[in-house]
């Protein structure tokens, strides 16, 4: 399990799983699950454009998941986000349909960028998800007393000048670079996965922002080492674990939640 | 010259292929129930849960395809039972709900990998993975016409049967529930109905398509139409008229795209956005006019405009 050609995987997950405890965080505040799911799951079109192309694959997925931020965030300006998340969906996936069927060989390459292929990454995709987790994490530190504000008390953060348009484009942004780093080391499902179980479960437990943030990443830490184990010694896909563990995390807190909530009551009574 | 201009318009055989024919029945069928569904889907601001569904029921379809039955009724009982659960979760507040439908969504796209990756050994199928992402309307399975009629069916009786009491506690939760409505009930029921559409179109056009024609169509109706009927209405028309259009102009582009043509998803969805920045375009003028009006008229009688 610990062989060397095992370590690349140990690294990568570990950093996407910290990068997505953080940003998790954020993402289950702001209740842009949504978009967490979409903005990984369209931005394989950039993927396959890149291909086609001839150019490097993280690039594509950055050009097509800042594109689709920038969509969400603009047609959010007259639309539902639901809707306008919707409907950036819509064509970015329509846009990897087209570029697929450009080519006839790149499709069994899908089945990795969906779902993963963490126990393959190689060396060369290292340094590039370390440098882009770095920006990630930079950012939201830099921003976390505006997106604080912004996401608890919206009307608060207006009126201390805080624009919670350019906030969204902001958080939504982060989330872009976010895919654009885990998608080719874990793939979308699984970045989405960590996105919101672990830190929803973590919310479950304490409403301290820092000590939420702090179990988000203990969550998601734990999630991914215990699916790359069993993964490794059962021989299944890695995405599955991920789902499976993270919908357990979530019920536990909702659980956890529910117990206090009654507990809370009797004391009352 | 007509004539000259008929066939630039529909290439030779567009209305004799049989393909063709079944693609335009099926898309119009999908594109009137994802009309009448996706209104109160938009109004009730379930996006997410009408996209989740029509990923979801991959899990149901790869393991019905592992298992060797029908990935159809796969689909729609995986669907059924995740919108029971999405349900069972129950929380009103649209963050707290949005990510209840991911944690439902995560898990069964991990069993869709569990079971695709299965299938992968079993029978070395990759093209699996991109037909149930993607779906082709161009190569329906036959005899899946009768089924998918009984699931619409099912599904727009659903909506027609509480209309009235889905569109109140879609608009205003509390007022509906004070006036008595079964306001659970009714959300059940219309993610029923909600599951049993998306079933239909994701595995007959597949999610991209299954997305598009549930919220595109029901989003533009409801710029530009302020009666629930009316945009039910204009919801449908348009996702006929997008499939239908996107169809042809899949079929037709074979010709200038050097005999492979542009997938039909990607041009009905690229009709869905023009229809859609119009309609930005319509609603706005309307409401120029209106303020337009609205101010030759006296003060007393000038509408309060909603904040």
């Amino acid at each position: 399990m610990f062989a060397s050609f095992m370590i690349n995987a140990w690294e990568a997950a570990t950093i996407v799983a910290i990068v997505a405890g953080v940003v998790g965080f954020f993402t289950v505040l702001r209740g842009e699950a949504f978009a967490a799911h979409s903005l990984p799951n369209g931005a394989f079109a950039g993927a396959a454009g890149a291909f086609l192309i001839g150019a490097n694959t993280i690039v594509g997925l950055g050009v097509f998941s800042l594109a689709g931020a920038g969509m969400i965030a603009g047609l959010g300006r007259r639309a539902r986000s639901d809707v306008a998340t919707a409907l950036t969906i819509v064509l970015m996936l329509a846009l990897g349909d087209l570029f697929l069927s450009r080519t006839s060989e790149y499709a069994p390459e899908i089945f990795a960028l969906l779902f993963g292929e963490v126990l393959g990454v190689s060396t060369s995709k290292l340094g590039p998800t370390a440098v882009i987790a770095a920006v990630c994490i930079a950012s939201v530190i830099a921003l976390y007393r505006p997106l604080m504000l912004s996401s608890v008390t919206p009307e608060v953060a207006e009126a201390r000048g805080i624009n919670p348009r350019v906030m969204d484009l902001a958080f939504l942004v982060v989330v872009a670079l976010v895919t654009t780093m885990a998608v080719p080391v874990v793939g979308s499902l699984l970045i989405f996965s960590l996105l919101i179980g672990p830190p929803a479960a973590a919310r479950s437990f304490t409403s301290r922002p820092l000590v939420a943030m702090g179990l988000s990443v203990l969550f998601a830490l734990v999630t991914v080492w215990v699916a790359i184990a069993v993964s490794y010694e059962s021989n299944l896909p890695i995405g599955f674990f991920v789902g499976a563990i993270s919908a357990f995390a979530y019920t536990v807190g909702r659980a956890w939640t529910a117990w206090q909530q009654s507990r809370g009551r009797k004391v009352a009574r | 010259m007509l004539a000259a201009s008929w066939s630039t318009l529909f290439e030779p055989g567009f209305f004799s292929s049989e393909p063709v024919r079944v693609a335009l029945i099926v898309g119009a069928i999908t594109a009137i129930v994802s009309g009448v569904v996706g209104v109160f889907t938009v109004i009730r601001g379930q996006s997410f849960a009408g996209h989740a569904l029509s990923d979801i029921g991959t899990a149901g379809g790869s393991a019905a395809f592992l298992v060797g039955a029908s990935t159809l009724y796969g689909f729609v009982a995986f669907n059924v039972v995740a919108a029971g659960v999405m349900e069972l979760i129950g929380i009103r507040k649209p963050r707290g709900r949005d990510l209840a439908t991911g944690i439902v969504l995560g898990a069964s796209l991990g069993l869709a990998a569990l079971f695709l990756y299965e299938g992968t050994i079993s029978t070395s199928t990759t093209g699996a993975t991109v037909n149930v992402l993607f779906g082709s309307i161009f190569t329906l399975p036959p005899g899946i016409t009768t089924v998918m009629a009984v699931l619409g069916v099912t599904a727009v009786v659903l909506i027609g049967v509480l209309y009235r009491p889905l569109l109140l506690s879609s608009v205003s939760y509390e007022l509906a529930a004070a006036r008595g409505v079964p306001v659970r009930l009714v959300g059940a029921g219309y993610l029923l109905a909600l599951a049993l559409a998306v079933s239909m179109s994701a595995v007959t056009i597949g999610a991209i398509l299954s997305t598009a024609l549930l919220i595109g169509p029901a989003a533009i109706a409801l710029r530009v139409a302020s009666r629930t009927g009316v945009a039910i209405a204009i919801a449908a028309a348009v996702g006929v008229v997008a499939c239908w259009a996107g169809t042809l102009i899949a079929y037709d582009s074979t010709v200038w795209a050097g005999g492979n043509g542009w997938p039909v998803s990607f041009c009905i969805v690229v009709v869905i956005f023009v229809f859609y920045i119009a309609s930005g375009v319509v609603s706005r003028f309307r409401r120029n006019r209106r303020r337009a009006t609205t101010t030759d008229q006296p003060l007393a009688v000038k509408p309060v405009e909603a904040a």
